[in-house]
Order: C-alpha cells, then structure tokens, then sequence
C-alpha cells in the first residue's frame, strides 16, 4: 500500500458537449513526489486537475487518487487533500485567523492554526479581514486553508499565476517547505521556471495531450538555459540568435557596433518562453509524423 | 451524526459573525422592515382596521425577505465568489453547511418577527398573538417554502451584479399583490386571483389569524397547504438546478 502512488490516472477523458478538453492522459505520481502539469492555457491543465479533485465527471478512464475514486467525492479523501484552486474568493468579513481556525474544525487531525499562519506568511496580516487582503496575501490564505487539514496530497492550480517575483519566490519557498515535509504535491503552471525549479517531474500538456514526462532536466526543458538575443540592424531589419553565453554574444555585438558607430536598437536578452519550448517540441513532434507517414 | 452537528453548529456561529460584521445585511433585515413599520403606522394612525392589517402584513414580508431574498443573494454571491466551489473540496459534508446556514436564517426570521410583534403590540395596539402555536407553524412552513424558493431563484440568477434587479423583480410585485400593505380581499378581482396563487398571501392570512382576527387553525389549513405546495416546488427546483460553480463566459 506505501508504494502505491498517491495519483494514477490510466487514458482520461473528459468532453464538454462537442469540446474534447482531456484526450487520453495517462500519468502517475509517486507519495512525496512534486508533479507538474506545464502546458499553455486552454491545455486541459485545470480540466484534468478538476476531475481528480473530484470536481468534474470524468467521460472515461481510470481515476485513483490515493486509492480512492476521487468520483464519488468520498469525505474519506477529500480529509486527506488539500486545493488550492486557480481561483476562488472567501468569505470577505471574517479574518485570517478565524478563517483558517473554522476551516482546521473541518478535519479529523489539522495542522495547528499559528504553525499553518506562519508557513503561508500570513502571521502579519492574521487579524486582517479577508476583503482587505492584497492579491498575494489572498493567494498565501488560499495555501493557508488548503495546508491546515494537514493533507498527504496537495493540488495547486497556477499557484503564483499574476504574482510578482517576491511573492513568487515565497511561493515556491511554500510548496519547497511542503516536499520536505513528504507532503505529495501535484501543480500545474504554465511557467517553465516555475516547472523546473520545484517539480521532480513535469508532463507536458498540450491540446488535452501529454507531450513527454519526464524530469525537467531531461525534458528538454534544459533549453531554457539558452537565451534569445535580438536587436535592430543597419537596415532596420529585427535579427535575433539563440545562445548558451549571451555574455559572449554581447561582447561581440556592441563592440562590433561601437567600432562602426552605429547603434543596436532594440536589443534585448531573453529566455525563450514556455511558449517557444512548445513550439518547437509541438512543431518537431508534427513533422516527425508526418515524415513517418510519407 | 454529533459531529455532523457540531460542523453544523459551528457553520452557524461563523455566519451569525458575518452577518453583523456587514452592516448592509443587518441594515435590510432589521431597519427595513422597521422602517416600513414606522411608516405605514404613521400613515394609518388612528386606523386600527389598517394598523390590524399592515402588522401581519410586514411580519410576512419579513419571512420573506430574511429568507428568499437574504438565500437568493447570498448563494448568487457565494457561488460567483468561488467561496461555495472551495468549500466543496473540503471533508465539510453539504448538509451540515446547508443546515447552518438554514438556522442563521431562521434565527433572522425569529429575532425579525420578535421585533414587528413587540411593536405591532406595544404602538400599534395590535395586540399579541393569540394562538402561537399556530404562528409557529405557519411561519415554519413560510420559512423552508420562501427559503427553498430563494435557493431556486439564485439557480437562475447570471451573476451577482444582476442579483438585486431579478429579486426585486419579484420580491416587490409579490408584496404589492399579497396584501403586505393593505387588504387583499378589497383589490380588484383580477389581482386577487393572482394574489390567491402566491404563498405570501396564505401566509400573511395564516399569520393574521394568528396575530390579530383570532380565528380557529382548521379554518386556514388551506393557506398552509399552498404554502407547503410552493415549498415542494421549490425544493424540487432548488436541489434540480444546484449549482457549486459560477456559468461562464
């Protein structure tokens, strides 16, 4: 029973009327492993998520969640998971710490409500009422609520989508502080960075697909180490290379510019986005197919 | 089943907080219908045949509003909110929430009708009730109909922002035409059949009975059965059309 994974999900689909949102996912999560879900939006992320929080029927499939069908919402499971979801208000009157304290009356064992209060970062704003909350206390309250039951397996939907990079730094501290503590954690992101600094394995999703699993070291997600450099040149024409040493790249161009005094409009550096990555794993993954065809 | 009462009870507490904690709430479910009061007893003073009607009158419009409107609202707004989304992923069983949140308004409805009754009899010279068992109960039955029929309502509601013009669509004519301000029997016959239909009719009979004309509950079974008719309905299409989650798009 120990080895069993925490999440096993066999060919899942889900269709909304004609849409086909999940099309045939199959993954696995280990107990204490940090999962990833990484893919653009509208990938069927929330989708596939929602069905093993138990709140959306599957339209086919196998469906475990920590040997339990998370179908028939059995309270047995749902005193063991904690949600923190993409996104969802609260009561507005009531504060931080009455929060946090009814929601710990919901569970068999919670997590004490000063030790949940300090592991979400909130022990400054604990007597603030929910409605005058930031954004990012917000989002820090919704761990608070998802953590205090003390749950084996956490799911975090876009846990610091629209976060500055503060707040999501002490995010990402959070989730860290959670794997230590053996807790299991399935989140999706659409963040590369975020996929490879805190999961042990990402699946990439697209179109209600999985493109590969895997660790992101492996993935091919590695190739965010390399960066886009882009400027202007003489003829007005945008020009950008790919590199792993924009140190170098930069060396050459400006002191190329300056020995011919003219300027580099528009230069930038940049890591390719996640947007990038897809396209190329999605484009190469096309032509192979239909190299194969013909 | 204890500790399914103890969520229960503890659901409660926390909604009774919230309630006073938001002024707006407190100030539609107490000073409004006080407000009315003082308004139409100023208006018919000297009249105790008016003062006799308006008193059971804002006793029913007062069951309605602690619950049909007060339900409707809320869950708009707690389902757009996402706050009923988030609770569903908690262990907390949905009967126990439920039933907190029916006794918060029960407990509306009480400390409301306490106050139209206590000045119905201390100004108005109406007089308290005469038969309370049968206040009981028909405010019982007014409660879990006009309740199940607020739920049913916020089913149809779109969004927060356009909660007030849907429940006022109703809550205002159904007033009017019950009788809440003066007496039904001498509308136009039109309206009276109209009027004969809604269950905030047979209640303010059912509560004028009780409170002012004294007369025998057998005579008013009738109104009781309405009442509970459009309780059915509405259970039916308030578990029908329940909803955890805000439409989209």
């Amino acid at each position: 029973m120990e080895s069993a994974p925490a999440i096993l999900v066999r060919d899942l689909h889900k269709s909304y009327g004609s849409v086909h949102a999940v099309r045939g996912i199959d993954f696995e999560v280990a107990r204490g492993e940090v999962f990833g879900l990484l893919g653009p939006n509208g990938a069927g992320k929330t989708t596939t998520v929602e069905v093993l929080e138990g709140y959306r029927a599957r339209t086919s499939g196998i469906v475990s969640v920590l040997g339990h069908d998370p179908g028939g919402r059995p309270r047995a499971l749902r005193e063991r998971v904690g949600i923190v979801l993409q996104s969802s208000g609260t009561y507005r009157h009531v504060t931080v710490r009455e929060l946090v304290t009814h929601w710990a009356g919901f569970y068999p064992s919670p997590r004490n409500v000063d030790e949940v209060i300090m592991l979400a970062g909130l022990d400054e704003s604990q007597d603030v009422r929910a409605r005058r909350l930031s954004g990012g206390q917000a989002r820090r309250l919704d761990f608070a609520l998802a953590l205090v039951g003390d749950p084996e397996l956490i799911f975090l939907d876009e846990p610091t989508t629209g976060f500055d990079p503060a707040a999501r730094r002490a995010a990402w501290e959070t989730i860290r502080a959670l794997a230590e503590l053996g807790k299991t954690v399935l989140l999706t992101t659409h963040y590369l960075d975020e996929a490879q600094a805190l999961c042990d394995r990402v699946a990439i999703v697209k179109d209600g697909r999985i493109l590969a699993v895997g660790a992101p070291a492996q993935l091919g997600v590695g190739a965010s180490s390399r960066y886009r450099v882009s400027w202007r040149d003489e003829s007005g024409e945008q020009v950008s290379r790919e590199t792993d040493d924009p140190t170098a790249l930069l060396h050459q161009l400006t002191s190329a510019a300056l020995a011919r005094g003219v300027g580099l409009d528009d230069l930038s550096v940049t890591r390719p986005s996640l947007e990038d990555v897809y396209l190329e794993l999605t484009a190469s993954g096309d032509e192979a197919e239909q190299g194969s065809v013909r | 089943m204890s500790d399914a009462l103890a969520l229960t009870w503890r659901q409660y507490r926390l909604e009774r907080k919230m309630f006073w904690r938001n002024p707006s709430a407190a100030f539609f479910n107490f000073v409004l219908p006080l407000l009315f009061l003082a308004l139409f007893g100023a208006i018919f003073a000297g009249s105790q045949k008016d003062l006799n009607v308006i008193v059971p009158g804002i006793a029913g419009m007062s069951v309605m509003t602690t619950t049909f409107v007060a339900l409707a609202m809320n869950m708009v707004f707690l389902r757009e909110q996402g706050v009923l989304k988030r609770l569903r992923g908690t262990p907390l069983p949905s009967g126990a929430y439920l039933a907190g949140l029916a006794a918060h308004a029960v407990t509306n409805t009480a400390i409301q009708l306490s106050i139209v009754i206590g000045f119905g009899a201390l100004l108005f010279g109406v007089g308290l009730p005469d038969d309370w068992f049968m206040l009981a109960v028909f405010v019982a039955a007014g409660v879990v109909a006009f309740a199940a029929l607020g739920v049913a309502l916020s089913h149809a509601i779109p969004n927060f922002d356009s909660a007030p013009a849907y429940v006022n669509a109703i809550f205002l004519p159904v007033i009017v035409l019950s009788g809440v301000f003066y007496d039904a029997d001498h509308a136009p016959l039109f309206l009276r059949d109209v009027a004969q239909a809604l269950p905030l009719t047979h209640l303010i009979d059912g509560l004028s009975a009780a409170m002012v004309t004294g007369a025998p509950f057998a005579d008013h079974v009738p109104d009781l059965v309405v009442i509970l008719l459009w309780g059915v309905l509405g259970i039916v299409l308030a578990v029908r059309g329940f909803s955890w989650e805000a439409r989209r798009g």
